[in-house]
């Protein structure tokens, strides 16, 4: 399925350290351009568990590109995830199990690949993603197995001999950017060495007239050499997708990967849950009361549950599939089934007793585990309501304006300006919209101290809306505690 | 325009000449580089623009008879040429989701004499004349020398677009087959002056802000001339107050602004020349080397590159799929055919001169009169009109295209 370019015999010196040094890596490279498919027995729990730590970390560097996150302040979240969730050594940290940190990072990457093959734009967000964590780390190699790295490969490029330079330096040297200081500029270009590829390899050297072009040629500078290895990266990365796209239609019968790989393509619409997903406990350790929501709603609950309960008030009635979202979210915020037989039976107040108890007990008794199965029901996470046109997450599915409506009614006594839309709906056209939430949670938490671009806290994108509520409850519990201690002192 | 001719453009005219004079055997050899049909020109998208207005997109053919046939059947204003698709562009709508994209086509340029309205005084909006084409002419040089020395293209084929502008399409294999990011580079490479409200602002093209890339130092001191001889002499663009205080606006050097403006405001029938002049000698007062003179030389540089450097409708080219019209076709508020134009002979060239569909049609009917032919319709009915020399053009270019394909595949072939 996949073709992958032969590695070249070792032929020289550096190489053959190489092998004495190391030689007992299956992996002898940090960096790696996938060239091969794992071509091993994996579990299915392996499958799924490599692929969702890679794409946590793919997840939040895209979105860190909606954020305006500069280059080092992804670079710093970036690695902070990839040490979390997929370390990768160097190959002299001897200590660590090198290679089975490469293998997770090989298999991730082929799990993802036939995840997010599958349509023109999944490819080219995955591509851009993949490119840019390639970047980073290849920032971050050190620099003998960098060289190794590249030794390694036939990047094709051909050296510039000195008589060529000198023929050239007039225009080589016109085109070199350097020290604003003429000579400290010269005497670098002096020194530096030059390769020449096809123009086309090297797109963004051109555009931004960094390189010097004779009839299709590029006389790229070494120090600009990354260009080429990253260039050629995505554009390998981008051909083998769509031979992956093409075959993909024989794995669709492996019925156990397809659920996996459907879920995980939708990991990039909504982030990916991390404690949130799958827990249907309580996250709340203090007891809430039914005649607390209200409170709670206005100021802790991110738009999709402050509209329901919204809706809920207004209409004193909210629909199946309504109740159903709203319930568990209810649960895991903290509200007992007493509790919530309490809240539901107050809120449809037009009910009869009889009709309450026949009709809807039952459910909310359902969803807490006490009835039927007896399946500890997990609350929706941001995926879930994504894809749930029918009470699903506001920022997709309501229209611009109802979008803005909503979010200036709900939150602008919590410091929501109308100045903050314009950025939030383009993020929201986008098709951000776990950003635009994060965005919305990170101005109405201001006066916590949530800066732009720190998330809930510690840079998580909103995935899960009691995610957003916790958190938002964890602010205040800290707040009030130093207020109070304030006052004691 | 001075002669006002009646423009006739109306559906029988136009049908006649798609009937009896495009050259649709031509335009197929040329978007399909060999003899028998290849997916370049079966799976190539054209979309026609009826009269009224109608859009009709996604058309394909397997062969120029087809496109000829759908061409007269449908009698459009004009049509225009996309890329060759993955699948036949006919068959999109049952392509399986994915399977249907842009792959291939030429790499295209759009120079349009609107964007020059700053600095011409000769005419202004749709109006063109000769000596507001030396712009295009110019720029035409000057892209063309770039293209082919820089990136190192050979099948250039320039196309007037009927009215006041030009079209360049490059047809070699690699520029056929770049992606668009490829493509967004290498008009940035080219783009110096960037169209819209910018285009008044400074030029910010330097590197370091000190010295021009080596590509667009060869430029500026080929468009010296020109700038002299055009801007100067010819178009005078200095002598109005409008037209200096633009030039004012490019000078970073407040002193010499100051000195200059109130020369030229004392004495405002100075002609451009002299005030050319007038900042040449404001530049040499600074001593040979010092940092004064040497910004006041780059601005000088600059200003050239300003008035006469190609001004490139960006967007045409940066995109794939994006649809251009076809050579040969009609401008429908001109009457003239858009005929390919030799890049050698640009300064011949008079847009004025290009043949209107009503005149190929009456020198069609004087040449069928003797000897009373019975006007039939052949392939060749173009030959005994002006568009003969044109056609000609398009065909020794393609030939030469298909020899060098037919050579490739010759060496492909023996590598086995
Ligand atoms: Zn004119």
């Amino acid at each position: 399925m996949f073709k992958g370019t032969e590695r070249k015999p070792f032929h020289d010196d550096k190489d053959l350290v190489q092998v004495t040094n190391h030689g007992s890596l299956r992996y002898p490279h940090r960096l790696n351009f996938y060239d091969r498919p794992p071509l091993y027995d994996v579990t299915v729990e392996e499958f799924e568990t490599c692929a969702l730590d890679r794409l946590r970390i793919l997840a939040e560097i895209e979105s860190s590109a909606a954020r305006n996150r500069t280059w080092e302040e992804l670079k710093t979240v970036t690695n902070a995830q990839c040490s979390n969730y997929l370390p990768l050594h160097a190959t002299s940290a001897r200590t660590v199990e090198r290679d089975s940190e490469r293998r997770k990072d090989h298999l991730g990457h082929f799990v993802l690949r036939l995840a997010f093959c599958r349509s023109e734009d999944l490819r080219r967000r995955f591509i851009k993603a993949e490119t840019t964590l390639f970047k980073i780390r290849y920032d971050a190699d050190d620099n003998a197995e960098r060289e190794m790295f590249l030794s390694s490969r036939d990047f094709d490029w051909m050296p510039v001999d000195s008589a060529e330079k000198s023929k050239y330096r007039k225009e080589l040297l016109g085109s070199y950017q350097g020290a604003r200081n003429e000579s400290v500029r010269e005497q670098a270009f002096e020194a530096e060495k030059y390769y020449k590829v096809k123009w086309t390899r090297v797109p963004d050297l051109v555009e931004k007239r960094k390189v010097f072009l004779k009839a299709g040629w590029a006389y790229v500078p070494a120090k600009e050499q990354s260009s080429i290895v990253f260039q050629e990266f995505e554009v390998h990365l981008a051909k083998a997708l769509e031979l992956t796209a093409r075959s993909l239609p024989r794995l669709d019968e492996d019925t156990r990967l397809v659920p996996i790989l459907d879920n995980l393509s939708q990991g990039f619409l909504a982030g990916v849950p991390s404690q949130w997903a799958g827990s249907g406990e309580a996250i709340n350790s203090d007891d809430i009361k039914a005649e607390m929501v209200d409170d709670l709603a206005k100021k802790h609950f991110p738009i999709c549950m402050r509209s329901m309960h919204d809706n809920l008030r207004r209409d004193h009635h909210l629909k199946h599939l309504g109740r159903l979202h709203y319930g568990l979210f209810l649960k895991v915020l903290g509200l007992s089934i007493e509790e919530a037989v309490v809240f539901w039976r107050k809120s449809f107040d037009r009910l009869t007793d009889d009709k309450f108890n026949k009709e809807y007990k039952y459910n909310i008794r359902h969803s807490y585990g006490l009835e039927g199965k007896r399946a500890n029901y997990a609350a929706k996470s941001c995926q879930q309501l994504l894809t749930s046109s029918d009470h699903g997450c506001p920022y997709r599915y309501y229209s611009p304006e109802n979008l803005q409506t909503a979010l200036l009614s709900a939150y602008s006594s919590r410091g929501l300006t109308s100045a903050d839309l314009s950025e939030i709906m383009s993020t929201v056209k986008a098709t951000h919209y776990h950003v635009a939430c994060t965005r919305v949670f990170e101005i109405t938490h201001s006066s916590f101290g949530i800066k732009k671009g720190a998330g809930t806290g510690d840079d998580e994108s909103v995935t899960h809306p009691n995610q957003y509520a916790a958190k938002s409850m964890e602010l205040y519990k800290v707040q009030q505690n130093s207020a109070e201690a304030m006052v004691v002192e | 325009m001075a002669n006002a001719v009646p423009v006739d453009t109306s559906p029988e005219v136009m049908l006649a000449f798609y009937r009896r004079l495009y050259p649709f055997k031509s335009i197929f050899n040329w978007l399909n580089h060999e003899h028998a049909p290849t997916r370049l020109f079966t799976h190539r998208e054209f979309a026609f623009t009826l009269q009224g207005d109608v859009y009709l997109r996604y058309n394909s053919f397997n062969n120029a008879d087809e496109l000829k046939k759908q061409v007269c059947q449908l009698n459009p204003t004009r049509f225009e040429i996309g890329p060759v698709y993955s699948a036949r562009p006919k068959d999109k709508k049952t392509a399986r989701p994915g399977m249907f994209n842009p792959l291939k086509r030429e790499l295209v340029f759009d120079i349009d004499m609107t964007d020059y309205d700053p600095v011409r005084t000769c005419c202004s909006g749709a109006d063109i004349c000769r000596r507001c084409w030396a712009f295009i002419s110019a720029a035409v040089q000057v892209l063309h020398t770039s293209i082919r020395e820089q990136f190192g293209y050979e099948n250039l084929l320039w196309v007037y677009s009927g009215r006041r502008g030009i079209h360049l399409w490059i047809s070699d294999e690699e520029a056929m087959g770049l992606t668009d990011d490829q493509r967004k580079a290498l008009v940035n490479w080219m783009t110096v002056i960037h169209g819209g409200s910018e285009s008044s602002k400074r030029l910010n093209v330097r590197l370091n802000g000190r010295h021009l890339p080596p590509s667009l130092q060869t430029a500026v001191e080929h468009l010296a001339t020109i700038f002299s001889e055009l801007v100067l002499s010819d178009q005078d663009v200095f002598a109005s107050q409008e037209g200096y205080e633009a030039l004012l606006e490019q000078i970073p050097d407040s002193e010499v602004v100051s000195k200059l403006r109130t020369k030229w405001n004392a004495d405002p029938s100075r002609s451009s020349e002299d005030k050319w002049l007038d900042l040449k000698s404001q530049a040499k007062k600074y001593e040979k080397g010092s940092a004064q003179r040497a910004t006041l030389t780059a601005a000088m540089e600059d200003i050239i590159l300003h008035y006469t450097y190609p001004r490139i409708d960006a967007e045409v080219s940066k995109h794939r799929n994006h649809l251009l019209k076809a050579p040969f076709c009609v401008h429908p508020k001109t009457g003239r055919v858009c005929v390919p134009v030799d890049p050698q002979r640009m300064d011949e060239f008079d847009p004025e001169s290009v043949p209107t569909v009503g005149q190929l049609l009456k020198e069609l009917d004087t040449a069928s009169k003797p000897g009373g032919a019975e006007g039939g319709v052949h392939h060749s009915d173009w030959e005994r009109t002006s568009l003969k020399p044109y056609v000609d053009m398009l065909d020794k270019h393609s030939l030469r295209l298909m020899e060098q394909v037919r050579l490739e595949k010759r060496g492909k072939d023996v590598s086995w």
